[in-house]
């Protein structure tokens, strides 16, 4: 047996922690700029953030933002696609432009010797895209044969059907972020230019930099990369939100027959990003399924052996955005896993967690904070969350004593809020056959069968 | 180190050590972040398994994770966890993994964790943990493999790629068959083996004092025992450079996509042979100015998307691994002749484009080195791999001085028809969409 060191090592007390300073600057433009100097390895990451994404876009012509992102580096005042594409290679750099649902993102990867030239291309391709044609054409053939592969792969098709129900028709969270077959067909390249128009002004956008750069130096050159942009949109660029209509809770099951395994997204509407109830639910997440030892993996990983991994989010959007708890599952266990995550997801409002839970979840969470800060990536994803949300500067200096701050009862009450069991829509794509019966043995709603195809 | 890494600051400085069990030691400080890597290669992966037990290396990893004399059951993620840190494990080809991420000052508690299971694993076995990962294990092939489209891939490659005696032929998941073959009495034979003190690489990259880190490792890995000598990787080790001959199939799937993969035979990862095939795997399909994305997903649309790679693994022959996606009614013939085309055509590839993807992989490269624990890993790689960690610092320059010549005529010596598996998904016949 081992001697000496057999008891675990006592952990001293947690050191504060370092985080990147930041400076903030407003162009003459008005362009907002975040940068966070650092100088061990001669690497940059640059983000230019537009706020606006596909939140933005009606269910009619859901796809919209996905494919104007895409179509930024497609052609630009100055380069063609294909010579953008070799002049931003051949510095070595990587330059990706694609849109979430809040915001469109110009994200630039170089060696810090490299900047100044791929700076030039990163503001040519936020300023001067020329939406051509040709390009626009095969953005959209591209996106649209990928759509017909997405209905063989069983992890997009559970999501989104989760997301259709959830959301309904009418809400921009009930489409697909890429669009469907439909919206796209009827999507012009002039509705994709106008559509960027009204969103790329300096009032409207921020850029992020980190890395081995000098901001006095930076500042200047920035100034004459975006001068003359305008600050406010020339158009409307209002969404205008519809209220999630998905028709209430339902058991949804994608029949693919023979299926080895089921696909599981259980979960409804969430709060948006800046809820008060944030900390709680971040804190209380960690405890249903926001880590390896949280409830709902260990029990249907480490106890029952039903799956490679369970786990749970919020999406926190500005808007809103669901809840979900995510797992596949052997096809024979599949009404056994719905009820089990259906009774943890209501435990969580129903029932207080242990102090010993709650103490994990915490240092899980503030312990780990400096490993969400370890590349210049890290640090320009982070600091654009908070531009983006607008969560103030400070955020994360504060960051470790709000999580400190949750309580058992806290987690609960925002939970009782947020995660109403009641409420819940269950997807399972799977084997309809075998999973039907103990579904609607289950009694967690009616069982409504669909084809995959 | 070349002068122009040393001058762009990406030298990782370390030191080597070894105790007297033979486990090796590297440290290596980095103050840039206040964490530590803790990162341990086993020279032991899916290539060390015996007929009949296709998959035990990945099953034994799982049960690294069930707790140890002093660990509880799940303790080992509990612990970490509650650190704030973060973990995992991880069984290829060649080896076998295991890592944490942890507050610099918590180091002690990592060494712990993966001391008392390499020491004392033996005694928390039990007949239900076993039974439990298995069905773990069969959930992860169903997730990755089975339904999955085009899940099964590699495994098939592999197959196709190197004979049924080579330790390559079969996949690192391994069949359902023998997951549920393996025993009690496998998991101790196999830690006996190659849980060995002298079979690992330990690793540490972080904030630390190394001479106070070597005083910490001693004290929880001194103790245990060197293990007996590890025996040889069976079957044959050694493969003729090409394959010979062209090896083909074709699969029919649940799919609206048909893929084409295509494999070649490649000098074997670390020798200098290499490097040339990693930078062509760049020029092919790294990037949109890439040779594949240019001509199959741009100008003919006749692919949705691809990939190239060489594996980095070391028994005998590796390979480099393409595929192309097609787009929606392609027909899958059209797009194999294009796909070989333009891989065989990089045997009169422009200097442009190969300068283009050694550029690339400068700046992968030292992004990579960017956090803790790729550092701590390819430091244990390259000492377990090449019993040289100091690779870290010079394999950079071995893919910068790939020259053009030198990727043109890797092309024409080894991208041909007689040296490569295609491999070929279509949708079912008949299927609708």
């Amino acid at each position: 047996m081992r001697a000496g060191t057999a008891a675990p090592p006592r952990l001293p007390p947690p050191v504060p922690v370092r985080l990147p300073a930041v400076r903030s600057h407003r162009l003459g433009c008005g362009l907002q700029v975040v940068v966070a100097e650092r100088h061990d390895l001669p690497v940059v990451d640059a983000r230019l953030v537009f706020r606006s994404g596909a939140a933005g876009d009606p269910p009619a012509v859901a796809g919209r933002a996905f494919i104007a992102a895409r179509m930024l580096d497609q052609g630009t005042a100055a380069f063609t696609a294909t010579r953008l594409a070799d002049e931003i290679e051949t510095l070595g750099a990587s330059l990706e432009t694609h849109a979430g649902w809040d915001s469109t993102v110009v994200a630039l990867h170089v060696l810090a010797p490299r900047l100044d030239a791929a700076l030039r291309i990163l503001a040519e391709v936020g300023l001067r895209p020329t939406f051509p044609d040709d390009e626009f054409e095969r953005q959209r053939s591209e996106r649209i044969s990928a759509i017909t592969h997405e209905r063989h792969d069983p992890a997009t098709l559970a999501g989104k059907t989760f997301a259709a129900a959830v959301y309904g028709p009418r809400h921009p969270f009930g489409a697909p972020l890429g669009g469907t077959t439909e919206s796209l067909s009827s999507l012009g390249v002039a509705d994709v230019q106008q559509y960027h128009r009204q969103r790329a002004a300096a009032g409207n956008a921020f850029l992020v930099i980190a890395g081995d750069v000098d901001g006095d130096a930076l500042v200047p050159a920035l100034e004459d990369l975006f001068d003359g942009w305008g600050e406010m949109p020339p158009g409307d660029a209002s969404a205008g939100q519809a209220d999630a209509n998905g028709g209430g809770p339902a058991v949804i099951v994608v029949d693919r027959p023979g299926a080895p395994q089921s696909e599981l997204r259980i979960g409804l509407p969430g709060p948006p990003r800046r809820t008060d109830d944030y900390f709680p639910l971040l804190v209380g997440n960690t405890i249903l399924g926001g880590a390896f030892t949280s409830r709902l993996n260990i029990l249907l990983r480490e106890e029952k052996g039903y799956t490679y991994g369970a786990g749970t989010r919020f999406a926190f959007r500005s808007g809103g955005g669901p809840f979900l708890a995510s797992t596949a599952v052997f096809t024979g266990a599949t009404a056994d896993a719905v009820h089990d995550i259906v009774r943890e997801v209501g435990r969580m409002g129903r029932e207080a967690v242990s102090l010993e839970e709650l103490d994990r979840a915490r240092r899980y969470l503030t312990l780990g904070l400096p490993q969400h800060f370890e590349t210049t990536g890290d640090v320009a994803e982070r600091l654009g969350e908070v531009e983006l949300f607008g969560l103030g500067a400070g955020y994360h200096e504060g960051w470790v004593a709000q999580v400190e701050a949750v309580t058992a009862e806290s987690v609960a009450d925002a939970s009782a809020r947020w995660l109403r069991p009641d409420a819940l829509t269950v997807v399972v794509v799977g084997d309809a056959e075998v999973v039907v019966g103990d579904l609607e043995r289950l009694g967690t709603g009616e069982v409504h069968v669909r084809a995959s195809g | 180190m070349s002068a122009r890494a040393a001058e762009a600051g990406a030298e990782i400085e370390f030191e080597e050590h070894s105790l007297e069990n033979g486990l090796r030691v590297v440290l290596s400080r980095d103050d840039r972040s206040p964490v530590v890597a803790v990162n341990l290669w086993y020279n032991v992966g899916s290539r060390n398994e015996r007929p009949g037990r296709t998959g035990f290396a990945h099953l034994f990893e799982h049960m690294m994770f069930q707790g140890s004399a002093n660990v509880p059951e799940a303790g080992h993620f509990a612990f970490i966890e509650k650190a704030g840190g973060s973990l995992n494990g991880s069984t290829w080809l060649d080896r076998t993994n295991y890592f944490e991420t942890l507050p610099a000052h918590y180091l002690d508690l990592g060494l712990w964790l993966e001391s008392d299971r390499l020491g004392w694993l033996l005694p928390a076995m039990t007949q239900a943990k076993l039974d439990n990962q298995r069905d773990v294990v069969k959930n992860e092939r169903r997730w990755r493999v089975d339904n999955q489209p085009y899940g099964d891939w590699d495994e098939r490659l592999q197959a196709m790629m190197y004979p049924p005696d080579h330790p390559y032929h079969h996949s690192v998941i391994g069949s359902m068959e023998d997951l549920d073959a393996a025993s009690l009495e496998d998991v101790e034979a196999f830690f006996r083996t190659y849980y060995a003190p002298n079979n690992a690489v330990l690793s540490l990259v972080g904030d630390f004092e190394p001479a106070r880190a070597l005083e910490r490792v001693r004290r929880f890995f001194g103790d245990i025992p060197r293990g007996p000598a590890v025996p040889p990787i069976p079957g044959r080790t050694t493969l003729p450079p090409v394959l010979g001959a062209e090896v083909r199939d074709t699969v029919e799937q649940d799919i609206s996509l048909a893929r084409v993969y295509e494999a070649y035979r490649i000098p074997a990862y670390g020798t200098d042979g290499y490097y040339p095939a990693l930078v062509a795997a760049y020029v092919l399909a790294f990037g949109r100015a890439s040779l594949l994305y240019r001509t199959l997903v741009r100008d003919r649309q006749l692919a949705q998307d691809v990939v190239a790679y060489a594996f980095p693994i070391v028994v005998g022959a590796s390979m480099m691994v393409s595929w192309a996606t097609a787009r929606q009614d392609v027909d899958v013939d059209e797009l194999e002749v294009a796909l070989s085309g333009q891989i065989e055509a990089l045997a009169t590839a422009d200097d442009a484009d190969i300068e283009r993807a050694v550029a690339l992989i400068e700046t992968r490269h030292l992004l990579d080195l960017q956090t803790v624990d790729e550092r701590a890993d390819q430091l244990s790689m390259h000492a377990t791999l090449f019993d040289d960690p100091g690779r870290i610092n010079t394999e950079l320059e071995r893919m910068r001085s790939v020259t053009a010549a030198a990727v043109r005529s890797f092309a024409e010596q080894y991208l041909r028809r007689e040296n490569r598996a295609v491999l070929r998904y279509v949708p079912h016949a008949g299927a609708g969409r």
